[in-house]
């Protein structure tokens, strides 16, 4: 039916949750889904924190451009809009 | 692995994916090099692998059609690689690109540069908490995790950015606070001869409007955020009117949101052709600084054509066909005669293109938008440089991109300068009464990306080093 207000929230099939962690917190997300959108789902915004002033910062380009989001996975930093989730990911996050 | 090809591709949006294709019925060897997963660019990004299944939209029935193309074509795709400099030897180009933390270098004897844009967001006071996202940004998750960004979200840009983002937040299941615009209805009734002759897409725009009506969330035309509030996350936004300038007048209000979407139109990825040696010139109506071309993509640098976007911002709609001038441009540079009808091409692209340029026209900055950022707001993200720190540098002499640079390290940061750099454009102009054509922007560096050290090195080993033997005594 055409609606002028579509919600298709319930039409999205999605693949199930695995758990990974960040800093520590088990948390639950779509394998396969960015992490900056698992994160998003999870309210956990505070990525990292600004070298002058150690003010906040999460993702703000979502397109790899920004290196706002960017979390250490494995030794290596990785923008979290670029990575997706996988079965116990460990990501650790640049807050200090 | 290839080393040696023809024709290299950068970038797998519309127009990228569009050169390659045509270039590809010519029988040279094309690749076509993206950092995304799969093609369609920044527009027609592709859904990730943990959707099973969606409702299809216009974005990405367009997405799987031209997806379904490349694989079907004789097109070399790699995917999920980022370029990080090109460099021009006497006949030929050499891209360097990053995959899976290897640096490796493609020779191609001609270069197409399709690396479309990026969004403007005109620095405010906490316009770096956590929840704040470009639009484009937004649709970016949007369309390729299909979640909603917070629980309530504001909404405030130019163009019709801000109406997609609206909608598409409330379709997949979030709250839309409120949708500020700068633009105001006569703005648009400006842009609506160009409209009219797209009725398809000037219907999906009143649908966007119409679900917000629908759903009784305000929009506010001519008002834009002025502030964003918050300790470590967004809590709630300031908004003013603005005046015919964009400068913020009057009482401030106030919503209550945890998340803020900002947009002051697209701007072109310009670094790639600056690295390429193409000339630049700053076109406020396409979005500031672009590559100097022929409709056909044709540049000053020989066997490197430009196309889509990052060649002026006209929409997806005009890029698809400037992307298959360009290859047709690239195919004759290499000597072949083509078959395709240049003239009806160009035709249509200059239609689509009208249609484009309107919608940018809504996006081109006006006087009065850089009061709305303050003296003490953070203007260069990555090094958490203020505006007044900045202006303090220009006072001082700093009275280009470079000095500014190099004297406060504003644009220093992994960005590249890719979020401050036209807000630091503005400051410069006016510090100097110029007009901003006149700033340029800073020399482009590698890498385009942010590359690791161990990526570069490669197998190079310290062991490796030639050490002479010491000289006797």
């Amino acid at each position: 039916m055409f609606k002028l207000a579509p919600n298709h929230q319930n039409d999205i099939v999605r693949t199930s949750k695995v758990s990974f962690t960040f800093d520590g917190k088990s948390l639950l997300a779509h394998e396969g889904e960015s992490l900056a959108a698992a994160l998003i789902r999870a309210k956990l915004l505070h990525l990292s924190d600004a070298p002058a002033d150690g003010a906040p910062r999460g993702v703000f380009c979502c397109m790899g451009l920004c290196q706002e989001c960017v979390v250490q996975v494995g030794g290596k930093t990785i923008e979290s809009c670029r990575l997706p989730v996988s079965q116990d990911l460990q990501v650790i996050s640049l807050r200090r | 692995m290839i080393t040696d090809t023809d024709i290299a591709v950068i970038g797998a949006g519309p127009a990228g994916c569009n050169a390659a294709l045509i270039a590809a019925e010519y029988d040279f060897s094309v690749v076509m090099l993206d950092e995304q997963a799969s093609p369609g660019g920044q527009v027609w990004r592709e859904k990730s692998p943990a959707i099973l299944h969606a409702p299809e939209t216009p974005e990405s029935v367009a997405g799987e059609s031209i997806r379904n193309a490349i694989s079907q074509s004789n097109v070399s795709h790699l995917s999920g690689v980022r370029v990080w400099h090109i460099e021009r030897s006497i006949d030929a180009f050499i891209i360097h690109y990053e995959s899976a933390g290897v640096s490796i270098s493609l020779n191609c004897r001609c270069l197409i540069i399709a690396t479309g844009a990026r969004e403007y967001v005109q620095p405010i006071p906490g316009w770096t908490l956590p929840g704040v996202v470009g639009m484009a940004g937004a649709t970016s998750i949007f369309k390729q995790d299909l979640i909603p960004m917070g629980s309530k979200m504001v909404v405030s840009g130019t163009g019709p950015l801000a109406f997609f983002v609206a909608a598409e937040q409330q379709r997949l299941g979030g709250k839309v606070a409120a949708v500020l615009t700068s633009n105001t209805f006569l703005d648009w009734m400006k842009a609506l001869p160009a409209m009219i002759l797209r009725p398809g897409l000037l219907f999906r725009g009143l649908r966007w409007i119409t679900a917000l009506y629908v759903n009784r969330i305000p929009i506010y035309w001519g008002h834009t955020v002025t502030r964003v509030e918050g300790e470590c996350s967004v809590s709630r936004v300031e908004f003013k009117k603005i005046g015919k300038d964009w400068s913020p007048q009057g009482e401030p209000s106030f919503i209550d949101c945890d998340c803020v979407s900002l947009g002051g139109g697209l701007i072109s990825a310009f670094e790639s052709f600056q690295l390429a040696g193409i000339s630049l010139e700053h076109r406020r109506d396409l979005g500031g600084w672009i590559p100097k071309a022929e409709q056909d993509g044709r540049t000053n640098v020989g066997g490197c054509f430009v196309c889509g976007d990052g060649a002026g911002i006209r929409g997806s709609l005009a890029a698809q066909t400037h992307g298959k001038l360009a290859g047709l441009s690239a195919v004759v540079f290499l000597g072949a005669e083509i078959n395709h009808p240049i003239d009806e091409l160009r035709r249509e692209h200059t239609r689509a293109a009208s249609f484009g340029e309107a919608m940018s026209k809504l996006s081109i900055p006006r006087p009065g938008l850089s009061k709305l950022t303050t003296a003490q707001t953070v203007v260069c993200r990555c090094e958490g440089i203020t505006r007044a720190e900045i202006e303090d540098e220009i006072n001082l002499g700093a009275q280009s991109m470079t000095s500014v640079k190099s004297g406060v390290r504003a644009g220093m940061g992994p960005c590249g300068g890719k979020f401050c750099q036209t807000a630091i454009t503005e400051f410069i102009a006016k510090a100097k009464s110029c007009p901003v054509s006149e700033i340029v922007p800073p020399t482009a560096r590698p890498p385009l990306r942010p590359v690791s050290v161990n990526t570069l090195a490669g197998d190079f080993d310290y062991s490796d080093l030639p050490i002479s033997k010491p000289s006797p005594l």
